[in-house]
């Protein structure tokens, strides 16, 4: 069974459709891609599985559950992080501190459970800690730990989001073009990156990005989004050589 | 020399109770964007209920902290009832709720308990102490001892424990945190919660000076505006700092420039300094909106 199951979903905005009756599959540990040019539906289809629209008809079924029927919370409770295209970190706290609210449905924090066994708190609390500083060595930010996220450079950034999806051990994590807006060198980083979640951390990738050669690098599959339909989907290699594809980017010839 | 000193030190008792109030205005400002203008009121029914209980042969010592767990419980259960599903209306609606609030909870504590002033126990005797030469009353010592007691542990729930954070991951941004699994709504609820907590603190410690009746918290929510305004609305220890310089300054300038009438008009004159001269108070950041 595959991880992530998207089945005929459709939303539209007013009178447009941005997503019409795309279906596709994610299956455990793999890195998929789903590309397509600007306003495709893209980072649309991102937010109905993470439950920020409500589509007007289809599924999304992760590791065999309906996903839409849930709230919010409960989604990352069921293993799913995300990333944002538009850095959605909390600019007052430090790395370290935007890490642990990613955490937070690690840490038994019920407000009972915070105040009365003090002990048994504390180590948990400690514990949360480790785990943070852990991701935060595994992008390569421990120095940066204690920094205010506001004063690092966006490329920084970035990698403080992906920590902060990473720290609740999601079993599928959702980048919202991981390497928008960073430098040349900084894609490369970001690539290797990925492929280390995917590699060393067993979690499977779902991104959403417009640099192909970040894309074609790292993905097993590549979905192709245009107009809110699916009009590919294969190997990197395939997709490529794929006409409606090559169409949908350089327009009719 | 001595006499200032001893103005100083009751200023700073007074300063610990604004900075409590001010801080209960400070962690519902940060959950919804507004201060609480009921804030007072639940305060002093918390006082009710604290007077309640020990008028019932309760110790003080017990009746206390019961009586701060009972007003927390209050606040939460405001927030899920009464501002829960406003929560996403213009802020005018929200203003109109919590002035609403206000007046039904002042009107409620006058039906129940009646409006003649009652004397508050105080469990800190009247007496005094010298220290460096100027007479400290040990109910001032008290007051300052159990304000900064409470701010030290606000301060360690909110800075030093992942709830904390996550309350004020949720204030900050909260459809990030939602989406991050935090129940945002939750920790709004417990963000009232503990502001009443706080706020009801100020009333017990107000209530043996100013005598216990409906309006009594009418004149220290201005103050607790004045320094929380002055610390910056948004911040917690703006608050407390705040708060300790106006219980200072309104001492002060009652004793020695404008005598007890005007020490009234002292916060409001702070509070609109403050808005001329520096808007975003102290410890507040300037308010940048993306465009």
């Amino acid at each position: 069974m595959p991880l992530l199951e998207v089945r005929e979903l459709t939303v539209r905005f007013g009178g447009v459709v941005a997503l019409d009756r795309v279906s596709f599959d994610v299956n455990s540990g793999e890195v998929v891609a789903l590309i397509g040019p600007n306003g495709a539906g893209k980072t649309t289809l991102f937010n109905v599985i993470a439950r920020v629209y409500r589509p007007g008809a289809g599924a999304v079924m992760l590791d065999g559950e309906p996903v839409l029927k849930l709230a919010p919370h409960q989604v990352v409770r069921r293993g799913l992080a995300r990333t944002f295209q538009n850095l959605a970190l909390f600019r007052s706290m430090t790395c370290l501190e935007n890490v642990l609210v990613g955490d937070h449905i690690n840490i038994r924090s019920s407000f009972l459970g915070a105040s009365a066994p003090v002990p048994n708190a504390l180590k948990a609390e400690a514990e949360a800690r480790n785990r943070a500083v852990e991701v935060l060595d595994f992008v390569g930010l421990a120095p940066h730990a204690h920094h205010p996220v506001a004063a690092l450079p966006f490329g920084v950034q970035k990698r403080v989001e992906l920590a902060r999806a990473l720290v609740s051990k999601p079993r599928l994590v959702l980048l919202d073009e991981p390497a928008g807006g960073i430098s040349h060198e900084e894609v490369g980083d970001m690539a290797r990156l990925v492929q280390r979640i995917h590699s060393d951390l067993g979690v499977t990738v779902l991104l959403v990005e417009h640099n192909m050669g970040f894309v074609m690098g790292i993905s097993d599959r590549v979905v192709v989004l245009d107009f809110g339909r699916k009009i590919a989907e294969g190997t990197p290699a395939e997709v490529r050589k794929n006409p409606a594809v090559i169409e949908a980017y350089l327009g009719a010839a | 020399m001595q006499e200032f000193l001893q103005q100083v030190v009751s200023g700073i008792a007074s300063g610990g109770i604004f900075a409590s109030l001010a801080l209960a205005l400070v962690l519902i400002y940060n959950a919804m964007g507004l201060v609480n203008f009921a804030q007072g009121e639940m305060a002093m029914f918390a006082t009710f209920v604290a007077y309640a209980l020990i008028e019932n042969g309760m110790s003080y010592w017990i009746a206390l902290p019961l009586a701060l767990v009972l007003a927390f419980a209050g606040g939460v259960l405001i927030q899920r009832v009464v501002i829960r599903p406003v929560e996403r209306a213009p802020v005018l609606t929200l203003v109109i709720v919590t002035l609403g609030l206000a007046t039904l909870i002042n009107g409620l504590a006058g039906f129940v308990f009646g409006y003649i002033p009652r004397s508050f126990p105080s469990p800190f005797s009247v007496q005094t102490v010298s220290v460096l030469g100027a007479l400290i009353s040990f109910r001032d010592l008290g007051v300052i001892a159990v304000s900064a007691l409470v701010l030290v542990l606000i301060y360690l729930l909110l800075q030093r424990t992942t709830l904390g954070l996550a309350m004020r991951a949720a204030a900050h941004n909260p459809d990030a945190s939602r989406l991050l699994g935090v129940r945002v709504s939750w920790m709004l609820a417990l963000g009232w919660g503990l502001a009443s907590a706080v706020g009801a603190l100020s009333g017990i410690m107000v209530a043996p000076i100013l005598l216990l009746e409906p309006n009594m918290m009418q004149t220290i929510i201005i103050y607790a505006f004045a320094a929380a305004v002055l610390g910056g609305i948004e911040s917690p220890l703006g608050a407390v700092v705040g708060g300790l310089i106006v219980g200072i300054t309104v001492n002060l300038a009652g004793a020695y420039l404008v005598g007890g009438d005007l020490q009234l008009a002292v916060a409001f004159l702070i509070i609109v300094a403050v808005l001329v001269i520096k808007p975003n108070g102290l410890f507040g950041r300037p308010s940048v909106r993306r465009v």
